[in-house]
């Protein structure tokens, strides 16, 4: 098999190396592993768990190749669909997963908020 | 244990939904009095593929289960449960709050004179920890090659003596004064016909700014000690605050802690009467169980009243009750307790916590792409 290492982003002039890189084969695109610098567990665990929920992927990891390195490995490996559109996707998920936490949690302390003032009230005046 | 039963005689497992003992296992922990079993969480959406459920969670039905309940919430602490969420977004959010939200916190002090017993290193240390009360989203980072200005840089003065012949002076961090114009100290310069530098550039007075000017950048908490003088010992010092995150220094974590704990559920296997029933209530610490009545006869039964309350002693299934309690907890229940340093109140720091984790992910999507 012809394996290939294709560089995702283009250095630009800020930032000395690229940020996510894609290790692969020249001819099946199914199954990568994705280097992703600068992150670690939070990241990494948190697209494991959305892409394993994806009917698409057969298997999905990551691992951390050394504790002192910035750097997450995550092995994605599909159905058939390429590892890079089903990553993203999972990516995509996970967004839309926050920003619903996000206004569920805004409602909620809105909500004890709205619930509570009446209360103090109460203990306020006699 | 149960005789033994031919599997023909079995009734047949039902197609398309989990047998009572795999839902078992897969929503709860189960904690024994030695070790807790099916602790792992069961995410694959294939696991159950060959009894014909599905066990992916779609975005939708996420956002339809997903509930946020707020238990607790003061200036300084926020109790809430989270109620249909993987332990490993959890996670991502407790880690974020600890390590990657920015805070303001004293990164250099310029000691001009430091006469009292705490060293000159430790006396920058205690100042560093010293919990600021400045908005972080207001300032930018200052990056090595950047000046320090008024977006990036708070400037605080410290300048306290003992007087000799008088009691000792106990130094608290009110005594820090907000330089809303920059540094007071001027740069030494070999080239003495170039006009002198002061540490820090300001191209205004940072008091002037709309978003400072009704709230002063003092410090959170009046009362900590910062040093105690002598008669005679004196210390004079700048301290400039700038942006950063928990993961270079813990003084940028705006968490005091941020921790969750999953709920705790109790469940009689059997009923538990009588004495027993006496028994099993005073055994708990905590009070997680209750007596109730039965009928009119007098007959007494223990009940499960405050689950939330258990700490997983595991004092109530020591010994011969194992068969009777068992203790388990809800994997996708999460009681989340964030407690702040005071930048930030706790409700907008989880917020926060939640952007940054999109931030990342629109980050990788965009390189990807």
């Amino acid at each position: 098999m012809v394996s290939f290492c294709l560089q995702i982003s283009v250095p630009s002039e800020h930032r000395e190396k690229e940020f996510a890189m894609e290790h692969g084969s020249a001819t099946d695109s199914s199954s990568s592993t994705f280097s992703l610098m600068d992150e670690d567990h939070t990241l990494a665990n948190s697209v494991r768990y959305t892409l394993n929920q994806d009917p698409r992927v057969i298997f999905c990891g990551y691992s951390i190749p050394h504790p002192s390195e910035n750097k997450v490995n995550i092995r994605v490996q599909t159905t058939g669909d390429p590892a890079k559109d089903v990553l993203k996707d999972g990516f995509q998920n996970l967004m839309v997963m926050c920003q619903h936490v996000r206004s569920t949690f805004g409602k909620a302390v809105d909500d004890f908020r709205a619930n509570e003032s009446p209360e103090r009230m109460k203990i306020d005046t006699p | 244990m149960s005789s033994k039963v031919s599997a023909l005689d079995m009734p047949d497992v039902p197609m398309g939904q989990l047998p009572e003992h795999l839902h078992l296992q897969r929503t709860r922990v189960v904690c024994k009095a030695d070790a807790p079993v099916h602790t792992e969480g069961i995410q694959y959406s294939g696991a159950y593929a060959s009894i014909g459920v599905d066990n992916s969670v779609g975005v939708d039905s996420f956002c339809k289960s997903f509930k946020v309940k707020v238990v607790r919430l003061t200036k300084e602490e926020i109790e809430f449960d989270m109620i249909g969420i993987d332990a490993s977004l959890a996670n991502a959010f407790r880690r974020i709050l600890i390590a990657e939200v920015p805070t303001m916190a004293i990164e250099k002090v310029l000691m001009v004179n430091n006469t009292s017993v705490v060293a000159d290193e430790v006396l920058a240390h205690r100042l560093g920890l010293i919990p600021l009360n400045a908005d972080p989203r207001l300032f930018e980072y200052l990056s090595e090659n950047d000046a320090p200005n008024e977006r990036n840089t708070i400037v605080y003065k410290l300048d306290v003596s003992c007087k000799k012949g008088s009691p000792r002076v106990t130094v608290k961090s009110d005594q820090l004064k907000w330089l809303p114009h920059g540094s007071e100290l001027q740069m030494d310069s070999h080239d003495i016909s170039s006009k002198a530098k002061s540490y820090t550039s300001f191209s205004c007075i940072q008091d002037s700014l709309p978003e400072f000017s009704k709230k002063p950048l003092g410090v959170k908490f009046d009362d900590i000690i910062i040093a105690k003088l002598g008669p005679g010992q004196a210390i004079e010092l700048e301290a400039h605050a700038v942006k950063g995150i928990g993961k270079m220094h813990a003084k940028w974590s705006p968490v005091a802690t941020a921790w969750y704990r999953m709920l705790p559920e109790i469940a009689l296997l059997k009923e538990v009467t009588g004495a027993d029933a006496e028994k099993l209530v005073k055994k708990c610490p905590v009070n997680v169980f209750d007596i109730e009545d039965i009928g009119n006869a007098g007959g007494k039964k223990a009940v499960v009243a405050n689950p939330r309350t258990c700490t997983l002693c595991r004092e109530c299934i020591r010994g011969v009750n194992e068969e009777l309690v068992e203790l388990r907890r809800v994997k996708d229940h999460f009681i989340f307790t964030i407690e702040s340093t005071g930048a930030l109140s706790p409700e907008e720091l989880f917020i926060e916590a939640v952007k940054i984790l999109e931030d990342k992910c629109d980050r990788v999507i965009s390189e990807l792409s």
